[in-house]
């Protein structure tokens, strides 16, 4: 992450997602998955409890994160501001 | 003339045919969450996605030659509206509302972020529909449907997707199927 | 709920001088005319005098558990109802009492709209005005709705007030899900996009606030922010109520200053100071502390340690464990409990707080070792902050401060016994 912050948020929809891991393969170094199959934050990313939920991208995951947010299969994505 | 616009919409159709057992197949397996080794789940999604497209365009290669092709008698309505057509028409039939279905599923898949997941999810359990009917369409309606290889294609066909339904209402379906009733803790593995 | 109310001097106040009940001044079960006879009538304002700016110098903040400044959520639906010239129309403003009281160990909203429903719907009807708002609702349970309906009924001013019956569930008082209720019938948390005061019922501005909150309105709408502000301390002005529930000789409502010792408050529900263990303040989202020089503060530094801190009041409820109970048994309960009380839209909380609730468990019965702490660690980050409400935030609490406070019993539970109860697990 650079020294300004994020680029942007990947904002997970929980009573929308489903655990299927799509955004995790297409976003590695930003998600992981919890024991259950859910997306989770990398530790690194984490500053706030906020973050669990908006995920700081940097810019170049953008491109991989807007494809995130238009093949998850449950629509539980979207990008938001910084 | 005519002879190859029919043998076009003829094979056009078949190849249609496993298209779209190629879709249903994939779709059940992308809603498993699942990936193959060598490919990711994302990949497997575009494939879906990218099989059902082009099983749209062997439809319109399958449909459009009969139009065109006096001695087959279709028109237009018949495409849309089951059942009128003057050959075979109610295995004909089948495949018009077939047709009618897939062109729903296409077309909310492609608006699903307009339409919303509820939308969406709803036309697209008509799949299941659509498939047993194109498949008894592709069977009554054709002229050779009783040789020993359409018998035989068609079986395969069927075996598959029978197969890949019975999966889909199993208990181990989901690939986070066990860990979410207690089981051991695992690794999902990179992709 | 019959709980009894005290109407005598105020407990723990921090200045010394005893003072009446504020909400309870028209004494229990209120009709209008007693209202109006311990109040006056509603005061007719000048032009200059804006509820907005009595409300910012009061400093009142909300009473429902959160503690957000009232007089913030008020004029943010305020700007949200004159939006700027080219935007949309935002609607009329919607407000909303909510009295659905899910938590099971409180009781102050029930006694409060069994005793003084008609400061409530001042409250509303001041907002209102004030507002311009074109819906006002009181959200409470079926066994709360016919003391309201009756207050609703003595007046010709509350006609337009709407009646709602909340669902029985812990998670049907947060707030998006009492939006969710009015739309769909279901009380079930949103992943909202923005602040309800943007955009809530039906996209409108909405102003949810607990019953009580909308008390204090009432009563800073007819007194000023200064008499407000008469009570409590600079940080935590103005009295709240608190249940006081658990090993106690009764369960009672009390009215409170800001800032009041909590030891202070467990003398005068009639609880002997050293035959208390531990205190659960604020509910099952709350924590767990030693009673002794700890503070009922809002916004304060969460503490609980042994020296004077300050623990945030929360929804209000003070739950006492007597000396030989076993905290952490009952804080595995109460894990249970909220496991089971998941809306189960949301994967983490839907799963993580029942393997949550397992590994308390296991430590309450002493069935494990270090290993165990751990699981809880893990388990607890795995599920904060994942969800579209804090419903799993406040569980995590809950078990943080109990493995703190109850952090040596920890170390005996991990060796088999329990040094509260002084028996072998």
């Amino acid at each position: 992450m650079s020294a300004a912050g994020p680029a942007a948020r990947l904002h997970i929809d929980w009573t929308m997602c489903d655990g299927r891991g799509l955004c995790t393969e297409l976003l590695p170094e930003a998600l992981t998955r919890d024991d259950w199959g859910y997306p989770l934050a990398a530790p690194g990313r984490v500053r706030a409890r906020a973050d669990a939920s908006n995920v700081p991208l940097t810019g170049a995951e953008l491109g991989a994160a807007v494809d995130a947010v238009k093949l998850c299969p449950l629509l539980a994505l979207r990008i938001t501001g910084p | 003339m005519d002879d190859a616009l029919w043998a076009f919409a003829r094979v056009s159709g078949l190849v249609d045919m496993v298209l779209l057992t190629g879709s249903v197949l994939l779709g059940i397996l992308t809603r498993s969450g699942r990936p193959l080794p060598a490919l990711p789940r994302v990949s497997l999604m575009l494939l879906h996605r990218n099989i059902s497209l082009l099983a749209v365009v062997f439809l319109v290669f399958h449909v459009a030659p009969l139009l065109l092709d006096a001695y087959a008698r279709v028109n237009l309505v018949d495409v849309v509206v089951p059942f009128l057509g003057s050959y075979k028409a109610f295995w004909q039939g089948l495949g018009t509302v077939a047709l009618d279905l897939m062109a729903a599923v296409v077309a909310t898949g492609l608006l699903r972020h307009r339409l919303g997941r509820r939308t969406f999810r709803a036309v697209h359990w008509l799949s299941y529909a659509m498939w047993p009917l194109a498949l008894a369409h592709s069977v009554g309606n054709g002229t050779d449907a009783t040789s020993a290889p359409a018998v035989a294609a068609a079986v395969v066909l069927c075996v598959a997707v029978l197969a890949a339904a019975a999966w889909r209402v199993s208990a181990g379906f989901l690939e986070t199927a066990d860990a979410r009733r207690g089981g051991a803790r695992r690794d999902w593995g990179r992709p | 709920m019959s709980a009894a109310i005290a109407t005598e001097p105020l407990a723990g106040a921090t200045s010394g001088r005893p003072a009446g009940s504020r909400l309870f001044a028209a004494g229990a079960a209120a009709g209008h005319a007693a209202h109006l006879a311990a109040y006056g009538p509603v005061p007719r304002h000048g032009r200059d005098w804006s509820l907005a700016q009595e409300l910012e110098a009061s400093g009142l903040t909300g009473r429902g558990g959160a503690g957000f400044s009232a007089w913030r959520k008020f004029a943010a639906v305020d700007r949200a109802r004159r939006p700027a010239r080219y935007a949309r129309r935002a609607g009329r403003s919607v407000l909303i009492a909510n009295g659905a009281e899910g938590e099971p160990l409180s009781f102050k909203d029930a006694t409060l709209l069994h005793n003084a429903p008609h400061l409530v719907i001042d409250g509303l009807l001041a907002a209102a005005e004030a507002l311009g708002a074109g819906s006002l609702f009181i959200y409470a349970g079926a066994a709360r709705l016919p003391a309201v309906a009756a207050a609703l009924a003595e007046r010709s001013d509350a006609r337009h007030i709407a009646l709602l019956e909340a669902p029985d569930a812990f998670v049907a008082g947060q707030s998006s899900a009492v939006v969710s209720f009015l739309e769909t019938g279901r009380a079930l948390p949103r992943d909202v996009a923005g602040r309800l005061a943007d955009g809530g019922f039906q996209g409108r501005p909405t102003l949810v606030h607990n019953v009580e909150t909308w008390a204090h309105i009432a009563l800073v709408a007819r007194y000023g922010a200064g008499w407000f502000r008469a009570e409590g301390t600079a940080e935590d002005p103005g009295t709240r109520l608190v249940s006081v529930t658990g090993d106690v000789p009764s369960e009672v409502v009390l009215e409170v200053p800001g800032g009041s010792r909590l030891d202070g408050v467990l003398a005068s529900a009639g609880v002997a100071g050293d035959a208390v263990s531990a205190v659960l303040v604020g509910g099952y989202h709350g924590r767990w502390v030693r009673p002794s020089g700890v503070v009922l503060g809002g916004g304060g530094v969460p503490g609980g340690g042994p020296e004077s801190g300050s623990v945030r009041p929360g929804a209000g409820v003070v739950h006492v464990l007597a000396r030989g109970r076993c905290g952490l048994a009952a804080t595995a309960r109460m894990v249970e409990y909220l496991a089971g009380q998941s809306a189960r839209q949301c994967g983490p909380c839907m799963f993580g707080l029942p393997a949550l609730a397992g590994a308390m468990e296991r430590l309450a019965a002493g069935r494990g070792g270090p290993e165990l702490v751990r699981e809880v660690g893990r388990l607890s980050g795995l599920v904060a902050g994942r969800g579209a409400c804090h419903h799993p935030d406040g569980t995590v609490q809950l078990v943080g401060s109990a493995l703190e406070t109850f952090a040596d019993d920890v170390r005996w539970h991990l060796a088999g016994q329990c040094q509260e109860t002084g028996g072998a697990l």
